[in-house]
Formats: structure tokens, sequence, C-alpha cells
């Protein structure tokens, strides 16, 4: 195992080095797509990441979990469309500032997640798979309604949010922002796992009566940590509307959640670094293979299939641990 | 870097071949999978074939035409954008089927110095205010589609109407552009689920209503069930039903067979309009494709033609001026007959009104009935500074 | 009243298309304990092999055996290939894998019959009305549909409850090891079963072509509530599947004939609309909600 966490580390270092290091090289070959591809994976890795502390940590299959991403996005960019047409909302202005927006939209992903999660976990199971599910297409068709804010047309940002007052132009600058909060939520989630909190969680997954007759009360676990993950979604959501300048019920589709489940397979469960690493694996695969043949599905399900089937610890299992036997 | 060595290597030996004119590369990002697949499939269809007739050429300028699938997801469509603009230094674009995906697309293409020519949606947002140098509508601004309808069942004298379309943007534009010209009494209007395939509810309450003729909107396989259900219901012969070309095209009446005969549709283009051009398309299209063309086939075969026609002008370049000002002088022979471009670059033609029909071999078509409206420009034009 | 008979039949008549999809994958999940999210791909597949052969042929029958065929023989192939490997494993690597299988089937079908839907008719027998109530004429063909559906609900009841295979299934879902034990092939007896609800599956698929359309992802419109349905009876429960769809066919059909109406007795039309529209494609989910958070397993709970 030591050998496994000291490769762990070793990979962190040059992922770390190589991501700084990204939009300099990028800049000087001259491609800026590089620096606009990089930050999508930071963002959908850190809302891998969170999916997986509920998911790998957790053991509780969200099937709903593009909702939590989905109204972090929609925060921020309602909040910048009232701004824009000068129409209070809840008797507050709009705005167009990332700090307010940002925790903002956290705010509302995680009330979402309270209450939501507050009612799916009585379930277990494949009921849990199904009621998650449930709740995010409840969000998802009631914004297909929302004429106000364009429907099923989506909603379009003129301009990225403030940062303090000081517009975020550069997409290199967006680029260091995106990977500083993924650093940090990284940190976080990585903290929380290896507190009491996160060994209670774990704990639970394995055998939950043992936790219980210990004392825990694990369904309030469960939830603290349903909602973080929705806090950390939202946060996402939001990052991802300032990327795209664009927000749409898709973005809560139940099709997003099930690449947000690949992403973290495929990534390793309660792996810590692995969905970031899933995230990028996903968005690169999908991509070539649309690029390749109009007929992708065809080549991409079968992958999916034998991701499934052959790779229970996902890719970051496979770099660290697989050469224990050795 | 071998593969990037070739191609600089390519490229001086194609200069060296002689005054060879510059490839102009087209970005085309439509929607290839998802049940929606055949309508992105059919205009590129169309838009290749009029690349293939000239050998590879639009306009006498050599083109790439680089096709990538949306999956009918603004976001996917955006992320083709991004990599067309900045890693493929694409600067011409069209293709784009959805409004949904337009609305995303789109800005980022027009911020970035791009020029995109839309050969299907053409969402009321662009049309307006919002309007554009760089971006042209050559299919129709959405409610043309809806207010040829409305015009038609004017025509055919329909006083009191029950209109039904699903509940999201589209929808409920498509409702508002069909009242702009129809102007008899609207006794329900009707908002359908999205995704909803059984409409035995609605279709119990119109029954109730009584209605001189129904309108309904639902594109595609929604439109397919609508169709198949109302003639079960028993509907189809006590109430007429009037739709816009998105509920029924050539592939849609293929697919409902008897349900859609005697149906009536207003439509810009249909196979059997009688001009030269449109004969010869149907033709060539056949015989390369194998199948008949759909509306969404001569809307990408007419927008490759007008690309053609302004990079001829231009000879390739597209340098904003000269591009704009060669495209809305629209000098190309549509399949669809008559055409101008409107002041907010948006089209400005003709509506027929078809039927749809059984032949002697037991497949349905749709047959060109006459003109329902002459000129039609939409109403967002005015608002538009160009 | 007239009308609140003929919404009330429409609910039935929906209910019974919905328990012809929900039969085949409680079925599977009940008896294995898989989340197949493909039986939407079965589902599919089914109607093309029937639209396809019946099209050809011109014999409605050749087409149905020909969809049941199509839509059985997939099934027991990817219980060979994918699913038997998953019966052990977590439901996310289950939900994952039945997710990859839905891309490939989509993708299959488009590059091999194309993307444009399918023409697939009501066979002439059943394209008249019958006159159930004085001036409502109700179409034969959605009779014949809840009618079949009764067929299957009686039918796997027969089976289920009456027969040697189905005592073994039953055994087989709680007893593995005894089954086993006792020379019985459960490798076998499993993809049996597998085919058997790939089978319920694309007949679903063949009675819901003529009402609907033919084409590629033509299952995933449907999937949704169809685990909507089995989730309300509890997971794994045939009867349990037949109120569930019940439920939901009633909730869905009133609800879109008439929420609209109540509402603007108390506000503005097009708010009513807005509203009405919103409420109707949820309602389904907020039917599931409600019955999850009073039963969280759902109406008939199956083992302990």
């Amino acid at each position: 195992m030591q050998r496994g966490e000291r490769i762990s580390q070793i990979l962190v270092a040059l992922a770390t080095i190589a991501l700084v290091a990204l939009p300099v090289v990028a800049a000087t070959f001259g491609s800026t797509y590089a620096v606009t591809l990089a930050t999508r994976l930071l963002i959908y890795g850190m809302v891998a990441v969170s999916l997986d502390l509920i998911i790998g940590y957790g053991g509780l299959i969200s099937f709903g979990h593009a909702a939590y991403f989905g109204l972090g996005g929609y925060t921020v960019a309602i909040l910048a469309f009232q701004l824009a047409e000068g129409v209070p909302i809840f008797g507050y202005d709009g705005t167009n500032e990332a700090l307010v927006a940002w925790p903002l939209a956290m705010l509302v992903s995680g009330l979402a997640a309270l209450v939501f999660g507050a009612l799916s976990l009585r379930t277990s199971g494949a009921y849990f798979i199904m009621i998650t599910l449930a709740f995010a297409q409840m969000v998802y068709y009631v914004f297909v309604a929302l004429k106000y804010y364009g429907g099923d047309d989506g909603l379009a940002m003129a301009r990225r949010n403030t940062l303090g007052g000081a517009r975020i132009v550069d997409p290199q600058i967006f680029y260091y922002i995106c990977l500083g909060l993924l650093a940090a939520v990284i940190f976080l989630v990585g903290r929380f796992t290896r507190s009491r909190f996160g060994m209670v969680l774990t704990g639970a997954r394995m055998n939950e009566r043992r936790m219980a007759a210990l004392g825990f009360s694990v369904m309030r676990y469960r939830l603290v940590a349903f909602v973080i993950a929705g806090m950390i979604a939202g946060l996402g959501g939001a990052l991802w509307a300032n990327l795209a300048r664009f927000v749409s019920p898709d973005m809560m589709a139940w099709t997003k959640s099930g690449e947000f489940m690949v992403m973290v397979i495929l990534g390793g469960l309660g792996s810590l670094f692995g969905p970031v690493l899933g995230a990028a694996a996903f968005i690169l695969v999908e991509s070539t293979l649309s690029e390749l043949t109009e007929y992708w599905q065809v080549l991409f399900g079968p992958v999916v299939v034998l991701i499934a089937l052959f790779a229970p610890r996902g890719l970051w299992g496979w770099l660290t641990v697989r050469r224990r036997g050795a | 870097m071998t593969f990037r060595t070739l191609m600089l290597a390519g490229a001086a030996a194609m200069a060296l071949c002689g005054p060879a004119m510059a490839q102009v590369k087209i970005g085309f990002i439509t929607t290839l999978s998802t049940p929606a697949g055949y309508l992105g499939e059919d205009a590129r269809d169309g838009f290749k074939l009029a690349v293939d007739q000239e050998g590879g050429k639009l306009g006498g300028v050599p083109v790439e035409v680089i096709v990538e699938d949306d999956k009918l997801k603004p976001a996917d469509g955006k992320q083709i954008a991004e990599k067309f603009l900045q890693s493929d230094k694409i600067k011409l674009f069209s293709g784009i089927i959805f409004s949904n995906v337009a609305g995303a697309v789109v800005p980022g293409i027009l911020e970035a110095g791009g020029i995109y020519v839309s050969p299907n949606a053409g969402p009321s947002n662009f049309a307006g205010k919002g309007c554009n140098a760089n971006y042209y509508v050559t299919s129709w601004q959405n409610d043309n589609l809806h207010e040829s309808a409305g015009a038609l069942a004017k025509k055919l004298g329909y006083k009191k109407m029950v209109l039904l379309a699903p509940n999201y943007q589209a929808g409920k534009d498509a409702i508002a552009g069909f009242k702009r010209l129809y102007g008899g009494e609207v006794i329900e209007e009707i908002y359908t689920a999205l995704d909803q395939t059984d409409f035995s509810a609605e279709m119990a309450k119109i029954r109730a209503a009584k209605p001189d003729a129904v309108f309904q909107f639902h594109p595609g396989g929604q439109g397919i069930a609508f169709l198949k259900q109302w003639q079960q219901a028993g509907l189809k012969d006590q109430i007429p039903m009037v739709v816009a070309a998105p509920s029924l095209e050539q592939k849609i009446a293929a697919a409902v067979g008897d349900a859609a005969v005697g149906v009536a549709a207003t439509t810009h283009w249909n196979t059997d309009l009688p001009n030269a051009q449109n004969k010869a398309f149907v033709e060539a299209f056949r015989k390369k494709y194998n199948r008949d063309p759909t509306v969404y086939a001569s809307q990408g075969y007419d927008a490759a033609l007008l690309i053609g026609a302004a990079l001829k002008a231009t000879g390739g370049k597209l340098d904003e001026k000269p591009f704009r000002e060669a495209m809305l002088k629209a000098d190309a022979k549509l399949v669809r007959g008559d055409f101008k471009f409107g002041t907010n670059q948006h089209p400005i033609q003709d509506w027929y009104e078809v039927k749809a029909v059984k032949g002697a071999d037991g497949k349905v078509t749709l047959q060109t009935v006459g003109k329902v409206v002459e000129k039609l420009q939409d109403s967002y034009a005015k608002d538009c500074k160009l | 009243m007239q009308l609140l008979i003929e919404q009330i039949l429409n609910g039935l008549q929906l209910g019974g298309t919905l328990f012809l999809l929900a039969a085949g994958l409680t079925l599977v999940f009940g008896i294995m304990g898989v989340i197949n999210l493909a039986h939407g791909s079965l589902f599919m597949i089914g109607a093309y092999g029937a639209a396809i052969v019946a099209g050809k042929t011109g014999s409605w029958g050749l087409g149905v055996i020909a969809g049941l065929a199509a839509a059985a023989l997939v099934g027991v192939l990817i219980e060979l290939v994918v699913i038997r490997r998953l019966y052990a494993r977590d439901h996310l690597y289950q939900v994952l894998a039945t997710f990859g299988l839905i891309l490939f089937f989509n993708g299959l079908v488009a590059m091999v019959v194309g993307r444009a839907p399918l023409l697939m008719e009501t066979p002439k027998v059943l394209s008249g009305f019958v006159e159930l109530l004085p001036g409502i004429p109700y179409p034969t063909y959605r009779l014949a549909v809840m009618g079949v559906g009764l067929a299957v609900a009686l039918g796997l009841w027969f089976m289920i409850a009456r027969t040697r295979v189905g005592m073994l299934i039953r055994a087989g879902a709680t007893h593995r090891d005894m089954v086993s034990a006792l020379g019985v092939d459960i490798a076998k007896l499993y993809t049996f079963v597998f085919g058997l609800g790939a089978l319920l599956a694309g007949l679903a698929g063949i009675v819901v072509g003529p009402i609907r359309s033919v084409q590629v992802g033509m299952g995933e419109q449907v999937l949704i509530m169809t685990f909507v349905v089995i989730v309300i009876g509890g997971i794994g429960s045939v009867r349990g599947a037949f109120v569930g769809a019940m439920l939901i066919g009633m909730a869905d059909t009133l609800g879109r004939a008439f929420l609209p109406g109540l509402l603007k007795m108390h506000m503005s039309g097009a708010l009513a609309d807005g509203l009405a529209g919103a409420l109707s494609s949820v309602l389904i989910y907020i039917v599931m909600a409600l019955v999850l958070v009073v039963r969280p397993r759902g109406l008939f709970p199956v083992g302990g």
C-alpha cells in the first residue's frame, strides 16, 4: 500500500506541475483552444470529485447530480440576467459579482440537496437511485417550462462575472481560478474524508448497522455529505456558466447525471484525485470518437461497458495499485 | 509534430504547384444522433451535394466541409465551435438545426469574428435587436413557419380553432406566430409536455371542444405519434388539421402513411416545386443518396448555394464587408425559387400549401397545392439596426 | 361526465402500455437484482424488427414474430456477453454498463437501418372504432393494447405462481444456492428470465409502434417513466408494476386533461398554461416521491 501511496504522490505532483504549466506551454504553441478545453476538464473534474464523495465514500448512488450542477449555473446566469434587465429578484438587485454570485450558487444547490437529500435518504439501494433521478427530473422540467429564463432555449450571459470588481476576460486567468478552486475542493474533500466524519461515512457504507450501534446517526452524516456534494456541484455549475456564458436545462438532463457517474467510475471510486482524471479521460475519449465518426456511439458505448465490467478500480486504481502484486 | 511537419510540407508543395486558390474551411455543426438525427443528416447531405456537384468547390472556391455532431446539446455545440474556431482556425460556419443549440453556439462564433449561415434554426433573438452583420439565416425566421400556417387556416375559412404545441419556447413561439396571421377565434390553447408520446387526453378535449380545425406543432417523432393517434381516435375525418413544415415533412409523411393523408401544411419548399433547379436537385439527391430529400436537405443545399455565390464574388475571401455585400445579393438560383434577404439578413420568400396524398405505389408524399403567402418577412426585421 | 369517463379510459389505456414495458423490467430486477437501463433499447429493437419485416412482407403477423424474436435474441446475447458478469456487482456498475449499451444500440440502429423514422401502420383488423359510449368512438387498437396488457399480467402471474419454471424462478430469486444445489443450472435459468424480460420489452415496442414513432432513441423517451412505475410498485413485484402503471397512467392523463382548466379558475390564462404544463410534466415524479417518502420500498415491497 505504501508503494501505491508513493506512486499517488508522484502522480499528483506531476499532474500539478503539468496543470500549472499548461497555459504557458499552450501559449508558446499559440493554442488557445487547449486552455478552454482544460478549463472544461477542471470544472467537470470538480463536479466528479463531489459526486465521488457520496458515491465512492458514502456508497450513495445519486443519479441526479446534474440537478445541483444546473442549479448552480442557473443561479449565476439568473443573477446576471436580472441585473441586465434591471429587475430585482426577491427584492434584491441582480449581480454580476462572483464573490456574491458563486457563494449564492453554492447556497441554492446546497439547499436543494438538503431538501432532496432528506427525502431521498429515507430510501436505499435501487430506490435511492431512482428517487434522486426523479427529483432531478422535476428540476429539469421546471426549468424547461420557465419561459422568463428562456425555458428550453436556455439563458445566455452577456459577459463573465467580475471578481472583486475586476473583469475576468483572459481565458488563462479564468483557467487559474478554476484550477485554484479545484485544488481547494480536493484539499477540503480530502480533509473531510480523513476526519472522523469521513470514517463514519465510509463505515456506514460497509456496515450501516454497526455504525448505528456505535451511536452514530448515519442518516445525518449522509445528509451532510449529500449537501456538501451538492454545494460543490453548484460551484462547478457556476464556473461552467462563466466558461460557456450560457446555461440551459440540458445541464440537468438525466444523461448528464449519467455522464458524471461514468467520470467517477472511470477515474476510480473513492480515490479523491481519480475523478479528475476520469473527467479528463471521458471528455477526451468522447470528443475524439465523435470527431472520428458520426456513429461515435457505436464505439463509445462499448468503451463504457468495458469500463463497467473490467475497471472496478478505475484509472487511478490501475495506475497506483496494479503493481502491488508484481 | 510529424503530422504538423507533413502538413506544412504539403502546403509548401501546393504553393509550388501554382496560384491555387486558398481552400475555405466550413465548420458544419449539426445534430446527427438522438431521435432528431435525421434532420441534421439531411441538412448535411444537402449541403455536401452542392459541394460535390462542383467537384469540391463552392462558387469556384475549393472548400472543405468539416462536420461534427452536436448531439442536440447546446454545451457540446459550443465546445465544437470553440475547437473549430481556435484549433482549426475556421471562420465560416453552418449546420445547426435547433434553436437552443444556436443560442449557445452563435454568439461565440460572432464574437470571435466568424460568420454564421443558418440552414435551419432562425430564433427571434437574433432576428430583431440582436441581429448581426455576420449572421445570415437562409431557411426562415422561426415564426414564419407558423405565420404561414395561420394564413393558410384563414384562407381555408376556419373560424374557430384549437391550437396545440409543446410547453417550451419553440412551442409558445409557434402558437404566437400562428395567431399573428390567423385572425379567427382560438377556442383553446393546449400545451403538451416535452417528450410526451401519448396524446389521448388532449384529443378527448379537442373532440369535446368541436373546433372547425386544429393547428398543432410537434416536430419529428412527436408529430408522428400525434398524427397516428389522431387517425386512430377517429378525428382525422371529422376535424381538419393545419400544420407547419416541421410537423409534416417528407419523412414524417412516409413514416405515418395513411394517417397523414388530407392534412394541410405550409412550407417554403417541396419536392415537386416545378422550377428547373429543383428538378435537378431532387434527381441528383435521389441518385446520390438513394432516398427522397426532405425540406432539411433542400435547406442545406440552398445554404451551400448562397455561400457559393458569396465566395465566388469575393474570390474565397471572408472579410466582413465584401463577403456581406456579396452574400446579401443572394445571387443564386435556389431550389425553392425566389429568395431575398431582408435588412436583418433573414429571408423574404413565398410560402406554399401542401397536402399529403397517397400515390399509386401506396407511398404517402406531399403535393403542392398553391401559394399561401407571397414575400413573407418576419416581424422582427424592423427592430434590427443594420 | 362523458369526458371524464373517456379520460379515465385513456388513463387505463396508458397504464396498460406502461405495464407492458414495466413487466419485463421488474421481472429482471426482482429475480436477478439487475437494473437494466437497456430495457428501452430492447423495446426499440422489438419495434424495429416488427416495422421492418411487416413493411417488407406486408404481413403484420410476420412482423410481430420478427420483432419478438429480435428482442429476445438480442436480450439473450447481451445477457451472455454483459449482464451475467454484473449479477454480483453493485447497482452502480449495472447502471453504467447498461447506459453504455443504450449508446451502442442507438448508434448501431442509426448506422445499420438509418436515422429516419420507420412506417408502422395499425393492422387493418384493429384500425376501426368501438362505440363504448354513445357519441364517443374509442379506437379498437387502444382497446387491444389494454387487452394485451391484461393478458401479459395474467400470463406472468400464472407462470410464476403455477408452473415449474415459475417455481424455480421464485426459488432462484431468494435461495440461489439451494436451487443450484438441486442440480438446476442457475445460469441457464437467468439467461431464460432475461430473455423473457427482453421478449416483453420487444412486445411493448411492437404494440406501441403503431401509436408512436418508430425511431432511434424511442426507448429512452419511455424508459424513465417505466422506472417510475416499477419503483412506485415496489421493484421486483409484477403486481406492483401493474398497480404502479395504472396509477401513473391515470395521474399523467388526468393531470394533462384537467389541470389547466382547474388552474384557470384561479389565475390568468398564460400563467395557468405555463404552470399546468410544468406541473403535468413533473406530476408523475411528485407521485413517485410521495409514495417513496411514505413507503420507502414501494407499494408492494419484495423480499426481506
